[in-house]
């Protein structure tokens, strides 16, 4: 199909909605308030670097968290039923119907000093424990929101390993671990590398959970994002710069991700 | 040979409810080329997986060198796969797929080299070591599964139809070439397909099955040449098979017409089944025999000639060098010894179902009920039914009385021999036998109707009288 008219409407919403704004929170990033040239921004941005540091962490902690609780259970579903596949899938998606805010609301209340958890810990005359307000509730949060992000791409991955490549690793001498190993990582790949872009990215510039089941001492990147435009500290050119530079190290850390993705993997279909 | 390598013993295995093996009782001998050979769905597959250590029987057991393997795992097992769909590793090139397994055992890297280039100058695949796996064609593929299993030197290699997706003149090429690797390292292969043909070239032993029961084992000649029953014959190439009535040792009658055999022991007046093979029959001019027949076509087939003429109400296969006249008068001749005397596999050439009295005039068998003018039995009286086949018809399954599994049909030189299952009242299965003419799929459920007029019907106490039941 030479003809190129039927992609014309997103073209034109692309360049609107996306290029534009690109370019603009480039230029802003550049600009003084006096409207000249300036790499200031960027250099008042170094002293927030401890919040890009954690966010990293945080982001990481949590997409590591994911694939251990995802990876397993893509692989047994991926080897069920067609019905039980059917269900669980069903199941996993759910959650993601309630709306985002409803979710995280309702971590708070179970997670607070005088929250459910304590009030039932208090019948056993265990704690209270401080839980809300500390960055293993924000991973919490992160692992709750986007799990399902990890499960389905790698379910969908495995649903396509064929049970004969497992059983001929077996066959070749290989145990449950080898077999893990050697065979069903490097064929599910593809869908390692997709859910951890989409469980990282998303928990890497979160402001919403960092906000409610952070408190203030777990500021994020997304939070002091947030600020530059709406908050306190009024100044959208150093909120651009901050954009830029949470972009550019998404861009590298997706770039190192994808070359385990080299072309070994487009056999896989077979 | 050399003793017992693997032994299966009473082997039984259930899915679903569903016997898939019933009984499997097979040995396998050091360096011996056994095939399972079955049409699908008769069990050799998951045979194949018992002894790999894929599937695990519900009953009996599996011995290898005298020891008890059941519970062993697949990857603990001195055996390699060579799987039906190759299952080659698409993220390796063909190196690492064939140095897989050695590499799972750590052995010494250079030990590793060496075995891997071996074994691509055997399979004749030097130089692709370094190709993606998925660039091959299908019969380069298949050389790197063999590859991949045997580098690791198994004391048995397991093939499951490896050579099913490969073109007809591959195929051959590669069944010769799979014999001499064979002999060459002096392993056990236990191959398993449905191709008779395959299975005659290259076996030492063959072990024919249906509905996950053995029906013969033997070498090629014998499957071939002495066929157990029906089935087997049919499975096994070309055959004439009628109905036949051994009218004493050595003698038996077809259709009415008598002929000398070798075979004995099947009683006096039992009905039992025959096989000529076509190539031991021989056309000759009108009235050189006592069988004579009118040639209903002529097909050439290269080497020879195949006719089929109709005598005595049969059709007759006849594959001869020499020609014949459409529509022209032959007689036939065949020698005593080409007279193969099989054991029927449906005992007798009436179908014995119990049925019951419901009303008056009325039977019930099967869940089918039909009336009977002037029958004089009581309510509730047991009665045993005899249902000849030619009462039985095979109709659409929305038309029929009953629908029933076709279990095996065998063209019998004027009709097909169908074999079918229906289920009673206490969920056991009868058999029934069908002559029609219609070809259908075996292991399918068909519909069927009776002329209910042609059932007879006696009261079920008679002494001698047996209720058919399958064959265990």
């Amino acid at each position: 199909m030479k003809n190129k008219l039927p992609a014309f409407p997103y073209i034109v919403w692309m360049v609107a909605f996306i290029v534009v704004p690109l370019f603009l929170v480039v230029y802003f990033a550049f600009t003084s308030e006096e409207g000249g040239f300036t790499l200031d921004n960027l250099v008042k941005i170094s002293q927030y670097t401890p919040i890009f540091v954690k966010s990293i962490n945080l982001a990481i902690i949590a997409t590591l968290i994911c694939f251990v609780l995802a990876y397993p259970i893509a692989y047994i579903l991926s080897r069920s039923t067609e019905r039980y596949q059917r269900t669980m899938i069903l199941l996993v998606m759910l959650p993601m119907w309630m709306n985002f805010l409803l979710r995280t609301y309702g971590w708070m209340t179970l997670l607070e000093n005088e929250g459910l958890i304590n009030k039932f810990l208090g019948l056993l005359h265990i704690g209270p424990f401080q839980m809300i307000n500390t960055a293993g509730a924000v991973v919490l949060g992160m692992v709750y929101n986007y799990l399902p992000f990890m499960i389905l791409p790698l379910y969908s991955v495995m649903a396509k390993i064929d049970q004969s490549m497992i059983e001929a690793a077996q066959d070749l001498g290989c145990n449950a671990v080898k077999v893990i190993i050697k065979v069903l990582m490097p064929l599910s790949l593809p869908g390692i590398i997709t859910g951890v872009t989409m469980v990282f990215v998303p928990s890497v510039s979160t402001f919403v959970i960092s906000r409610m089941l952070g408190g203030g001492q777990n500021m994020l990147i997304g939070d002091l994002i947030e600020q530059q435009f709406i908050g306190s500290t009024y100044n959208p050119y150093v909120g651009s710069a901050m954009s830029l530079i949470l972009m550019v190290i998404m861009l590298v850390i997706m770039g190192i991700m994808s070359s385990f993705d080299d072309d070994e993997m487009e056999g896989l279909v077979i | 040979m050399s003793e017992k390598l693997l032994d299966l013993k009473n082997i039984t295995l259930s899915y679903d409810g569903e016997k898939i093996l019933d009984r499997i009782n097979l040995y396998v001998r050091d360096k011996e080329f056994i095939t399972l050979l079955g049409p699908s769905g008769c069990g050799k597959t998951t045979t194949l997986r018992i002894i790999g250590g894929f599937a695990f029987p519900d009953e009996g057991d599996v011995f290898f060198e005298g020891k008890r393997i059941n519970d062993l795992p697949a990857y603990k097992r001195p055996i390699n796969t060579v799987f039906q769909r190759y299952a080659l590793f698409p993220h390796l090139n063909v190196y690492d797929n064939v140095a897989f397994g050695l590499k799972v055992k750590k052995l010494d890297k250079k030990e590793i080299d060496k075995r891997v280039r071996q074994m691509l100058v055997l399979v004749n695949l030097k130089g692709f070591e370094k190709r993606r796996v998925s660039k091959l064609s299908g019969g380069q593929q298949q050389r790197v599964a063999i590859a991949r299993a045997l580098v690791n030197h198994p004391k048995i290699l397991l093939l499951d139809e490896p050579l099913g997706a490969l073109d007809l003149k591959l195929r051959k090429e590669m069944q010769l070439e799979l014999k001499n690797i064979q002999q060459q390292l002096g392993i056990t292969f236990i191959y398993v397909t449905h191709d008779q043909e395959e299975a005659l070239t290259m076996s030492d032993t063959i072990v024919v099955m249906k509905d996950g029961e053995i029906q013969q084992i033997g070498t090629p000649q014998d499957v071939y040449n002495e066929p157990k029953n029906a089935f087997v014959a049919d499975f096994i190439g070309e055959s004439n098979i009628f109905d036949a009535t051994m009218i004493c040792d050595g003698r038996v009658e077809i259709n009415g017409v008598e002929f000398d055999c070798v075979d004995n022991g099947f009683g006096k007046d039992s009905s039992v089944d025959v096989v000529i093979r076509p190539e031991d029959i021989d056309i000759l001019p009108a009235g050189a025999s006592d069988l004579t027949g009118t040639v209903k076509s002529v097909i050439f087939k290269g080497v020879h000639y195949e006719i089929t003429v109709v005598c005595n109400g049969l059709e007759w296969l006849i594959q001869t060098t020499r020609s014949a006249e459409e529509g022209s008068e032959v007689s036939l001749s065949f020698t005593p010894d080409n007279v193969h005397v099989m054991k029927r596999i449906f005992e007798g050439f009436s179908s014995k179902i119990k049925g019951r009295v419901t009303a008056e005039n009325e039977v019930s068998f099967l869940g089918v009920t039909f009336t009977r003018e002037g029958l004089s039995l009581p309510e509730d009286t047991e009665v045993l039914l005899t249902i000849p086949p030619k009462s039985i018809e095979v109709v659409s399954e929305d038309h029929s009385d009953l629908i029933v599994y076709l279990e095996s049909m065998v063209y019998k030189g004027a009709y097909n021999e169908m074999i079918v299952w229906a289920k009673d009242e206490e969920e056991e299965y009868r058999s029934l036998l069908v002559h029609s003419m219609n070809d259908e799929q075996i292991a399918t459920d068909i519909g069927i109707k009776f002329r209910f007029d042609d059932i007879m019907i006696a009261p079920a106490e008679l002494p001698g009288q047996k209720g058919a039941e399958r064959e265990e």
